[in-house]
């Protein structure tokens, strides 16, 4: 048969649900190979539709496979607990990346971002005698404008975000140490001169679990987050913008602008990472979190958000960051070194983006 | 009946080479006018100047009698003039809804829109909705199905469908059957009366002679970067376009 009538077929076979107002086809020849693939496929195309179910199923599977391994201890209160306030921070930094991920791009200097808006607000507060709320305001703003700086390099001088955020990663980094001069802020001199930089450390008991304000808040912005995506028309232009820039800049969204704006809002969040760090660290430290940018692109990837750009979800990012934190919690419980556990992250980033590759297959 | 886009001495120089060369063009209310000509020939640097993508160098735009410029093909397009280009500008990603507003996203009303920004996304579902079945391309039980998973005519059909929604006054189509297999080609040419039969007329630039002369009310035959002549299709035959277009045989006089 020819080829034209070969591909009509295929397309009115891919969708049962659009009416097929293009004629009728001998599809006799065609049936022969859809048998056999047909569960994988459905699978791909169910996958396709619902990302965020891989991270889901990989979630639960491990923390049932860890339930096994490590026994009840995995389990305990204490245990599920500690493991939700240590992905905190990267749950937040994975957050800020998915925006920057889901534009196409890469964000390597949230990490340092978060320590520069950190160093700001316990500078300000506890050595320079600021009220502390308003230095707050100055690390916060101070994270929007790093961020809006990525953004701006990335457009004005159309730099890839990767050898951008490479740079100002160190550029950051180095402010960092020429603010501190290499010197941390002592937890007991915050807790003296700012004690609201430690607000989202405090715990609160739910039923044996422990839980930090910092927890709630991360949730929180996740929820926001999410509905910023879903439901403005900001989010729909930041999916736009990572599936097909050109596309997007003719359809009238001023992409260039849209791209500043995301790296702010990413930077905004970065900084109220950065004060949640330090209610989570009790310090302030020039040197912590020097691999938060790379465990937050982990958490992204994990949680099904293409590399590629326009795909994924931030709730994906949220399960990312607790499959990691269940997976280092889960593997040091059951004794395991922590070279293992690494060397499982390592399994997982390569699993994870391998089936985001086999599901984009599906629009091809 | 006065012309409802015109295009006056259009040049436009890249270097040393001319693309447009005292260029002139009309489209005239509820007409398809198709532009041939050779490669080279200037018509798509003549396409990019109507569609805001191209800055003339010189001559001058009447959109409903009044001169309009513009910088980029937004500007174009909050005029009236609406492209289709030959690889859509599409979201694969993202809902044939999602695609159709694109840009122009509807509001909820009161505060949830006004403070929060929010979508109104039902108002845009039952709008998307209305605007293919006014094409007759609607049977599409999921609007919210995504862009990537349409078949390459239904993708040109919600191209179109989003080209005509918004005031238009000038559809022009780039290529729009060069991609596609030979029953979903008719689909767009059946596509392009309807969209005539709303009022709008369409400017189609085609490789493809049996397409255009099926569906042009004229064709525009462009060569060496200017108008050679405007041919009636009933009166003429494929190879005299053809003749005309590569200088083979002296054009009309008209």
């Amino acid at each position: 048969m020819n080829k034209i009538s070969d591909d009509i077929s295929k397309d009115l076979k891919d969708q049962p649900n659009f009416s097929s107002d293009i004629g009728e086809v001998d599809q006799d020849h065609h049936t022969f190979d859809i048998g056999e693939q047909s569960n994988l496929k459905k699978i791909q195309h169910f996958l396709h539709g619902n990302p965020t179910i891989v991270p889901v199923i990989i979630l639960v599977l491990s923390v049932i496979g860890f339930g096994f391994l490590a026994g009840g201890k995995f389990f305990s209160a204490f245990n599920l607990s500690l493991i939700v306030q240590q992905v905190t921070i990267v749950g937040i930094l994975a957050a800020a990346q998915t925006l920057i991920i889901l534009t196409a791009g890469i964000d390597l200097s949230v990490a340092a971002m978060m320590v520069l808006a950190s160093v700001f607000m316990g500078k300000l507060s506890v050595e320079m005698g600021m009220p502390t709320l308003p230095a707050i305001v100055v690390g916060l703003v101070s994270g929007v404008a790093t961020g809006a700086f990525n953004g701006l390099l990335v457009t004005r001088l159309k730099l890839p975000p990767f050898i951008v955020t490479l740079g100002t990663w160190n550029i950051f980094f180095a402010l960092v140490i020429f603010f501190t001069g290499s010197q941390s802020i002592r937890s007991s001199d915050i807790e003296i001169q700012a004690p609201l930089l430690h607000f989202w450390g405090e715990r609160i008991n739910l039923g044996g679990f422990v839980f930090t304000y910092g927890a709630f808040l991360m949730i929180g912005i996740f929820i926001f987050l999410w509905f910023l995506l879903n439901k403005t028309a900001w989010g729909r232009h930041v999916y736009a913008i990572g599936d097909d820039k050109e596309a997007a800049e003719l359809s009238g969204i001023r992409t260039d602008r849209m791209l500043v704006s995301i790296y702010a809002v990413a930077g905004l969040v970065v900084a109220i990472g950065a004060w949640v760090s330090i209610g989570r660290v009790g310090s302030v430290s020039p040197t912590s979190f020097y691999e938060g940018n790379l465990d937050s692109i982990t958490a992204v990837v994990i949680g099904g958000t293409s590399l590629f750009g326009g795909r994924g979800t931030i709730i994906g990012s949220l399960f990312g960051a607790l499959i990691v934190g269940v997976f280092s919690s889960g593997l040091s419980i059951a004794g395991l070194d922590v070279l293992w556990q690494r060397f499982a992250l390592g399994c997982l980033i390569i699993i994870a983006v391998g089936i985001d590759q086999w599901i984009r297959k599906v629009s091809n | 009946m006065e012309p409802i886009l015109v295009a006056k001495n259009l040049s436009k120089k890249y270097g040393k080479v001319v693309a447009l060369e005292s260029a002139n063009l009309e489209l005239y209310p509820g007409e398809v006018l198709g532009v041939i000509g050779d490669n080279g020939a200037g018509k798509s640097t003549l396409i990019k100047v109507l569609c805001g993508a191209v800055t003339p160098d010189s001559g001058e735009i009447l959109l409903d009698g009044k001169t309009v410029t513009f910088t980029s093909p937004i500007e174009a397009r909050t005029l009236g003039i609406e492209t289709v280009y030959q690889n859509l500008a599409l979201s694969p990603a993202l809902s044939i809804t999602d695609n159709m507003f694109l840009g122009r996203e509807i509001r909820q009303k009161g505060f949830m829109g006004k403070f929060l920004k929010f979508l109104d996304k039902k108002a845009m579902e039952d709008e998307a909705r209305k605007r293919l079945s006014e094409l007759g391309l609607l049977t599409i039980q999921n609007i919210n199905q995504l862009v990537e998973t349409l078949s390459g005519g239904q993708r040109q059909g919600v191209a179109v469908a989003r080209a005509t929604s918004f005031g238009t006054k000038v559809v022009i189509m780039d290529e729009p059957t060069a991609a596609l297999g030979v029953k979903e080609s008719r689909r767009v040419l059946e596509l392009i009366g309807e969209v005539r039969a709303r009022g709008i007329p369409i400017i189609l630039i085609s490789h493809n002679m049996p397409h255009v002369f099926e569906v042009a009310d004229r064709i525009h035959v462009h060569r060496l970067g200017t108008r050679l002549c405007v041919i009636d299709p009933k009166k003429y035959e494929m190879s005299d376009a053809v003749a005309f277009m590569t200088g083979a045989k002296e054009a009309p006089k008209s």
